[in-house]
């Protein structure tokens, strides 16, 4: 019952996962981020003005494309005409604020400067520092596992391992980005829609948006080869799974549906086991990724892990997962800030 | 023979209706990252297993091991107090505290002696990669391996790829003839860098030297013997475990130059010649930052077999094939088949092909270190010893890491 409205809880994460229903609220507003120097990033405070920008980082030759998303309601669920599952009912209706979510899955060509500290060519913003970015223990195999780094997605990081890139990038740029929500995900892929998939409900048509089981040939794919969706966001679907923030329950919709309408919901992660990764992958096939899909992490992910205990940054051998990132347009306060990244790794055995 | 034997550790786990109830009481040696998942494979291996001692020279990774051990087997793990080794001859304790397995997880340099006194003492053995770090350990470790057979005991190696299915069903192949007459391969083990723990003011030079052992080539091997071994393994797998006749190669640090990193390499190149002009190339580094690669590719008259570890298992040519079933769990697989084979009493035995993949990176490390290219024969006759002899190990026992090794002019065998 913790998965909103619970502001009073002493626990200091908890107060993290009541931030993303908070953080829009008009006291909150004013509260001091480190701000980027680019006043493009920063002005737009209302969703008429907010527009598409590219996240630059110092010594980094790509930046990261960010895409506006509009505050709105939705219905959540399977609105559409397949059968889905029962985790994907009953449809309820979520507001959500406005964010801007990046445009393309983040590949390698960023996420490794994070991973290899000795590699990385980027330097901290003095105004964004935070207590020590912790960084990946280093991977003894290739990670990539010969699917392809530049222009790939990054994959097979943990929960934990992305949101310890998101406090890296914050550190190198003064912008709070984070993972998104399973609602505020659902919401960028059905991108005003109701159908099954963004597009419409003819899964033959799945080719032209995304790479899944049927064309995939087993790999992750560059990214931004296929169509966007209505709001200009490719990938979505397939390619790979995404991590959301929240914690998976097959019966969160009903859990929500018992307060009427609701806004920002958010599932906070108590346990390393479920996350839920939305959207499919390059493995999966057309049903899965309905986006109203769900799914989620498991501890399979990690079965083939020589050492106990297991990794806290990396599922060897499971590259089906990678990660998106949202930056919520009106930024949370500091202490917010801080206290999302203050995420501590759950061992696991 | 094992049936006449009088140690409780050499019992035999009879055949009948409460045959698989009988508990298998296992000890590790080693209760790293490695040696405590290992311990979980073992239990996750056989209903009736029981972990009953654990051993290390750290109080601190063997209380952590436990911990994480209880966690997953709950009261499958008996270990009071008594069952705590601790110290340099702590392999002793577990050897002799009543089990019927050892899991040998330490770093490589105590392995020949930990394999020894597990076979000597009639105990099964899951004994992990590499299982020395000179010729005279090697040595050792095939008169023990030869021991073990003769007392009809189990000893299962970490070379954990021979236990996956996607690489037995493409080597089965190449042996098999698929690719016709093999007239080369190469293996390309290209990574970044490990951890490493910082100085602490409590610690003598010898627990620095411990706690950093991977940095101290007597303790580890040096990185091609601790690590890329793996891939001389695959080759060798390929080749059919014939040995090599010589081997030329190179290497140096160009990154790894801060003292803390001891005196390991982080590249070496090396050319294996076999008999009938097969040849056989390793590429192994250990820099951060430069492209990771972790690869086999078989040449046969006929066709080639290729490897990229975890995305590629693929035959080209006349009888074309690839792989793509899940890939299996084989660090599970090697425990699973080590308790199957004590319980049906049709032993494994892993030991010859452990100790001379192991001496193929020796080879290869010493002929790297040299620059003076050397026949398998003298490398393994070699009575070069790099480091302490087990007894001696003491917490103030100093032991100077030797010079990083200058092609041309160290001389390991002198």
């Amino acid at each position: 019952m913790d998965f909103y409205r619970n502001v009073t809880a002493t626990r200091r994460l908890r107060t993290v996962a009541a931030m993303v229903l908070v953080a829009w609220s008009p006291a909150l507003v004013s509260c001091g981020v480190a701000r980027p120097h680019n006043p493009k990033q920063h002005t737009a405070q209302t969703q008429a003005t907010s527009e598409p920008y590219v996240q630059r980082v110092d010594g980094l030759p790509v930046g990261i494309e960010m895409v506006p998303v509009p505050g709105g309601t939705f219905r959540m669920g399977n609105t559409g005409e397949a059968a889905g599952k029962a985790d994907e009912k009953p449809v309820v209706s979520v507001a959500v604020d406005p964010f801007w979510i990046s445009k393309f899955e983040i590949p390698w060509d960023v996420y490794e400067a994070f991973v290899f500290e000795k590699a990385d060519p980027t330097t901290i913003k003095e105004d964004a520092a935070l207590d020590g970015v912790t960084r990946p223990t280093p991977p003894y195999l290739d990670m990539t596992l010969g699917m392809g780094k530049e222009g790939f997605p990054a994959i097979s990081m943990t929960h934990y391992n992305a949101i310890q890139f998101c406090k890296w990038l914050y550190t190198r740029t003064g912008v709070f980005y984070r993972l998104p929500t399973e609602a505020e995900w659902e919401y960028a892929a059905k991108a005003g829609t109701e159908t099954d998939y963004d597009f419409g409900t003819d899964a033959s048509q799945l080719d032209e948006y995304a790479w899944y089981a049927a064309n995939s040939g087993g790999k992750t794919q560059p990214i931004g080869k296929k169509k966007p969706n209505a709001w200009g966001i490719h990938d979505m679907l397939g390619n790979v799974a995404e991590w959301t923030f929240d914690q998976y329950d097959a019966g969160y919709y009903d859990s929500l549906a018992t307060h009427g309408s609701v806004a920002n919901p958010s599932k906070f992660p108590h346990e390393l086991y479920p996350i839920s990764v939305r959207g499919g992958s390059f493995r999966d096939s057309a049903d899965q990724l309905r986006t109203a899909a769900r799914a989620y992490s498991e501890p399979a992910w990690k079965a083939i892990d020589p050492q106990t205990p297991k990794s806290d940054w990396w599922f060897t051998m499971t590259p089906i997962i990678g990660l998106r990132l949202v930056r919520p347009h009106t930024p949370p306060s500091e202490e917010e800030i801080k206290a999302y990244f203050a995420f501590e790794p759950m061992p696991d055995y | 023979m094992a049936g006449v034997s009088l140690l409780p550790s050499e019992r035999l786990f009879a055949a009948g209706a409460n045959a698989n109830a009988q508990v298998i009481r296992v000890g590790l040696v080693g209760c790293g990252g490695r040696g405590t998942g290992a311990a979980i494979q073992a239990l996750n291996a056989d209903p009736n297993v029981k972990i009953t001692a654990l051993g290390d020279v750290f109080e601190d990774r063997l209380e952590d091991s436990l911990n994480a051990l209880r966690r997953v087997g709950k009261d499958r793990v008996e270990i009071g107090d008594k069952d705590k080794y601790l110290g340099f001859d702590a392999y002793l304790g577990v050897i002799d505290s009543g089990v019927d397995v050892v899991l040998l997880c330490t770093p490589p340099a105590f392995r020949p002696a930990h394999f020894e006194a597990a076979v000597q003492a009639g105990k099964h053995v899951f004994c992990e990669k590499p299982v020395a770090v000179d010729a005279p350990g090697v040595r050792s470790v095939l008169a023990s391996a030869k021991l073990a057979k003769e007392k009809n005991l189990s000893v299962v190696s970490g070379f954990c790829f021979r236990y996956e299915d996607n690489k037995r069903e493409l080597f089965g192949r190449v042996l098999g003839g698929d690719i016709g007459e093999i007239t080369t391969v190469s293996t390309f083990r290209n990574g970044g860098d490990l951890w490493y723990l910082d100085r602490q003011p409590e610690w003598t030079d010898m627990t620095y030297q411990m706690r950093n052992w991977y940095y101290q080539n007597w303790l580890s091997g040096d990185f091609i013997v601790e690590m890329s071994v793996h891939s001389l393994d695959m080759m060798s797998w390929a080749v059919g475990d014939k040995l090599p006749v010589r081997a030329t190669g190179t290497g140096g640090r160009q990154v790894r130059t801060d003292e803390k990193y001891g005196n390991i390499y982080d590249h070496f190149a090396v050319e294996f010649e076999y008999p009938d002009g097969v040849k056989a190339y390793h590429f192994t580094r250990q820099q951060p930052g430069t492209t990771f690669r972790n690869s086999v590719e078989v040449f046969g008259l006929e066709g080639k077999a290729s490897i990229e570890v975890g995305s590629l298992y693929e035959i080209a040519g006349k009888k074309p094939w690839n792989y793509s079933g899940n890939i299996s769990n084989m660090y599970q697989t090697q425990h699973d088949e080590l308790f199957a084979a004590i319980r049906s009493g049709k032993p494994i035995n892993d030991g010859e092909f452990m100790a001379n993949s192991t001496m193929l990176a020796i080879l290869a490390r010493d002929v790297s270190y040299t620059g003076i290219t050397t026949t398998w024969e003298d490398a393994i006759q070699s009575d070069y010893e790099m480091g302490p002899k087990i007894g001696e190990y003491d917490w103030n026992l100093k032991w100077e890491n030797p010079e990083v090794a200058i092609p041309g002019v160290t001389k390991l065998h002198a």
